[in-house]
């Protein structure tokens, strides 16, 4: 009988800490399959971030190495620069990149260097438990905002996608979600792409995914998957946003 | 072999003698060390560095990136230094602080690489005149965690190249963060320089970089250890690393200590100045000698304890308002006095201030 | 200068833009070249009190404990400000070497001291290089002190001077033989 469905060989062969209903799996997963689909797992190295994603290094079959909270993009540019010949990306949190580490998240990007950042988008600080991230939606309640995010004392969420495809650094930029099969197979392609983009040497891709995070949201699995739909997506709209072709340098 | 893994020291091109200025004989030791990778951002008064190896390392093949701040500089230092290259930053004191976090990060993960703080005066924005205010964090990790950094303190531009040699190998040795602490006299002064060849030293493979996991398994780089015991089984480890550098690696320099009566202590500048107080007053037929620790981490304590068995005066000059004298009585014997002669910064002491110090103590 | 032991210090200042950092660069690289130890320690940045900018230079048969120096043998003024800044710190029977152009002749230096004065800028602009008076000051000042041999300093230029003004040694040179000879003539 065809064996249709598999673990990725990039990934390794023990469960998830993720709680029950999380996205954070499903984003690995689809990190893991792109690693495996250009057969790169032994040239490839990543960069775990500072919130839920920090334990990467459990689960990714390739070298890891943990970042500073907020430095994952400015140590990845570092691996990046003394080895150009490896694959070299980044799996940072809102927390991570959208508040701590914007500046290095920024200047990344405009420097064009050549990796790719995975960002995973909740919302929210998933592993200090609950806190407003830069990403909460306006009235989304927190844990450190119990009355709802309010822009006058927390500014706006954050489109880190939007701002990053501004620089001319960044060559690929998108935001997808993994929330219904549709959704997913979008995500692929484009993460897929994003190491594509690497590979072929075009510069700073970037995918912003979108994740549900049931436990501190406060809802069953099923219920914060809608809400990725109906709160998320109408705030962050999903697509490529930038998608440098190779004529553009020529 | 991978353009940037740490090799052969390159043959010096120019045996000659010049005359350089302290931070580029930084700059030239570096790149003769065979560090191509340079991550920083500007301030004064070390600027010198980056501009140099801005210059040189392309032609080389390096890398010379700077950064948007301190803090990326520090990080993509510690990516760089993961894959196993050689690789640098150098800054003074308000962007050293910047930095502590990565640096505490690297001491964590066993990240080797060279620091430069060529520092300036504080608190805060202090000044760009020289100082010697940053040797507590400098010496005791500066950053947070039960950590230390092999810390050197050079007081000539000669020194300057040779211990930025040392610092790479060191740093090597012990997979740990190094730093050249220095000041902006020995930065910015300039003398005889020869890019001489640095003595070899047995340095341990690498294996633990981050290289893509072809033929073994995936190498991991981090500080975070939740496990039962794992974290105090790793700070053992660390402190064992620091215990073998104390027994190995201390390094200092001592004029006229045969029948001192009294002895000066001073490190990277002020040693400098301290050395011509201690000829003047040998002139004058006052026994004074002069201790001079080279490296800050690990801590000359046992020269100090040796000596202190039979001179009883100590003085120690500094360009603060007293750092290294806690670390001299420490280290001697009970029975000593320990006198201290420093400033805040602004202006330098000269040998002749100095001197005036010694003959009120010497008595 | 064959003695045993020879230590001499120096103090060059100036306005900033005068060239007193050359006129020391130069001076240590020429010793440098005749085989001894030298220190250069420029003062930069937030210590030019006074509109001065200095130099310290130290030239020694043996090795050197202090670049910095309480009380030089010579300080070589090309401002007033540095004059008023290091007349007093000169050691007793050392040089001031003053530059006449800039600074009024007074009736009151120190005594103890020899004030030797030169119109550096004037005879810069009598031989039609105004910009090389700090050149011009370097020739007479070594003519004066027989510090370091003439072509050594000719040959530091290449050394000491940016490539990009490599192609300015020639008159550099020629401002300094000017300099030289202005104090060979006086009587």
């Amino acid at each position: 009988m065809e064996l249709v469905f598999k673990r990725p060989e990039c990934l390794i062969d023990i469960p998830f800490h993720f709680c029950p209903g999380c996205h954070h799996g499903i984003a690995h997963r689809l990190v893991a399959e792109a690693i495996d689909y250009f057969k790169i797992r032994e040239k490839t190295i990543g960069v775990a971030s500072v919130g839920c994603s920090v334990f990467m290094y459990d689960y990714f079959n390739v070298d890891v190495l943990e970042a500073p909270h907020g430095r994952a993009s400015a140590v990845a540019s570092g691996v990046k620069r003394a080895r150009k010949d490896r694959i070299v990306f980044t799996y940072q949190g809102d927390g991570d990149l959208a508040a701590i580490g914007i500046a290095e998240g920024i200047h990344t990007a405009n420097r064009g260097e050549n990796i790719t950042i995975i960002f995973a988008n909740n919302g929210i600080y998933g592993m200090t438990g609950g806190q407003m991230a830069p990403t909460t939606l306006l009235g989304q309640k927190t844990s450190t905002s119990p009355y709802g995010r309010d822009f006058t004392s927390d500014g706006y969420p954050i489109r880190m996608a939007e701002m990053l495809a501004t620089l001319e650094g960044s060559a690929f930029v998108a935001r997808v979600a993994v929330n219904n099969p549709a959704n997913l197979m979008k995500a692929k392609r484009a993460v897929r792409k994003a190491f594509q983009m690497q590979i072929e040497e075009m510069g700073f891709s970037f995918v912003e995914i979108l994740l549900a995070c049931p436990t501190n949201w406060g809802m069953t699995a099923l219920e914060a998957n809608r809400r990725v739909e109906e709160e998320m997506i109408p705030y962050f709209p999903l697509g490529i946003l930038k998608e440098r072709k190779m004529a553009d340098y020529l | 072999m991978w353009p940037f893994e740490c090799g052969e020291i390159v043959e010096n091109q120019e045996p000659e003698k010049i005359l350089a200025k302290g931070n580029e004989a930084i700059a030239m030791a570096a790149m003769d060390s065979r560090c191509l990778l340079y991550f920083g951002y500007p301030i004064t008064p070390q600027n010198d560095i980056p501009e140099y190896l801005s210059k040189h390392l392309p032609a080389l093949g390096g890398e010379f990136i700077q950064a948007e701040s301190e803090i990326a500089s520090i990080n993509l230092l510690l990516g760089a230094s993961a894959t196993g290259a050689r690789a640098m930053t150098s800054s003074s004191s308000p962007g050293i602080s910047l930095m502590q976090e990565g640096i505490s990060y690297m001491a964590g993960s066993e990240l080797p690489a060279l620091i430069v703080n060529i520092s300036r005066s504080g608190p805060g924005l202090g000044g760009i005149s020289p100082s010697q205010g940053d040797y507590f964090q400098a010496t005791r990790g500066g950053g947070h965690g039960d950590y230390r950094m092999i810390v050197l303190a050079p007081s000539s531009v000669q020194e300057m190249y040779d211990l930025t040699c040392l610092a790479f190998n060191l740093a090597d040795k012990y997979r740990n963060p190094a730093m050249i602490l220095g000041d902006a006299l020995i930065g910015q002064m300039k003398e005889p320089l020869i890019r001489r060849k640095c003595a070899k030293m047995d340095l341990p493979v690498k294996d633990w970089a981050l290289t893509g996991a072809q033929g073994r398994k995936p190498n991991r780089l981090k500080s975070l250890y939740l496990q039962d015991g794992e974290l105090s089984e790793h700070n053992w480890k660390l402190h064992q690393k620091y215990e073998q550098m104390k027994k190995e690696e201390v390094r200092f320099e001592s004029f006229f200590t045969e029948d001192a009566k009294l002895m000066v202590a001073a490190f990277g500048s002020m040693a400098r100045v301290s050395k011509t107080s201690v000829e003047l007053a040998r002139e004058e037929g006052m026994k004074v000698g002069l201790l001079r620790p080279i490296t800050l981490f690990p801590y000359p304590e046992k020269a100090l304890y040796d000596l202190s068995q039979r001179v009883k005066l100590f003085l120690t000059v500094e360009l603060n308002t007293g750092q290294m004298v806690e670390d001299v009585k420490l280290s001697v014997e009970r029975d000593v006095q320990v006198y201290f002669y420093g400033r805040p910064p602004g202006s330098l002491p000269s040998p002749e201030e100095v001197l005036e110090e010694i003959r009120k103590y010497y008595g | 200068m064959n003695s045993d032991r020879f230590y001499y210090n120096i103090i060059v200042a100036g306005f900033g833009g005068q060239g007193v950092m050359v006129i020391g660069n130069l001076l240590a690289n020429a010793a440098m070249i005749e085989g001894k130890y030298v220190t250069y320690l420029p003062v930069y940045g937030v210590e030019m009190r006074g509109g001065t900018a200095n130099c310290t230079v130290v030239i020694s048969s043996q090795q050197i404990g202090s670049p910095v120096v309480g009380k030089p043998h010579a300080a070589l003024v090309m401002n007033l400000p540095s004059l008023i800044k290091y007349e007093p710190l000169i050691l007793p029977s050392g040089l001031l070497f003053i530059n006449s152009s800039l600074i009024e002749p007074k009736e009151t230096y120190r005594k103890d001291i020899e004030i030797f004065s030169v119109p550096v800028n004037e005879i810069a602009i009598d031989n039609g290089s105004p910009k090389l008076a700090n050149m011009v000051a370097l020739g007479a000042f070594n003519q004066k002190t027989k510090l370091v041999q003439m072509n050594s300093l000719f040959v530091s230029l290449e050394k000491v001077l940016d490539e990009r003004y490599h192609h300015l040694i020639p008159s550099n040179i020629k401002a300094i033989e000017i300099g030289a000879k202005f104090v060979q003539s006086l009587p």
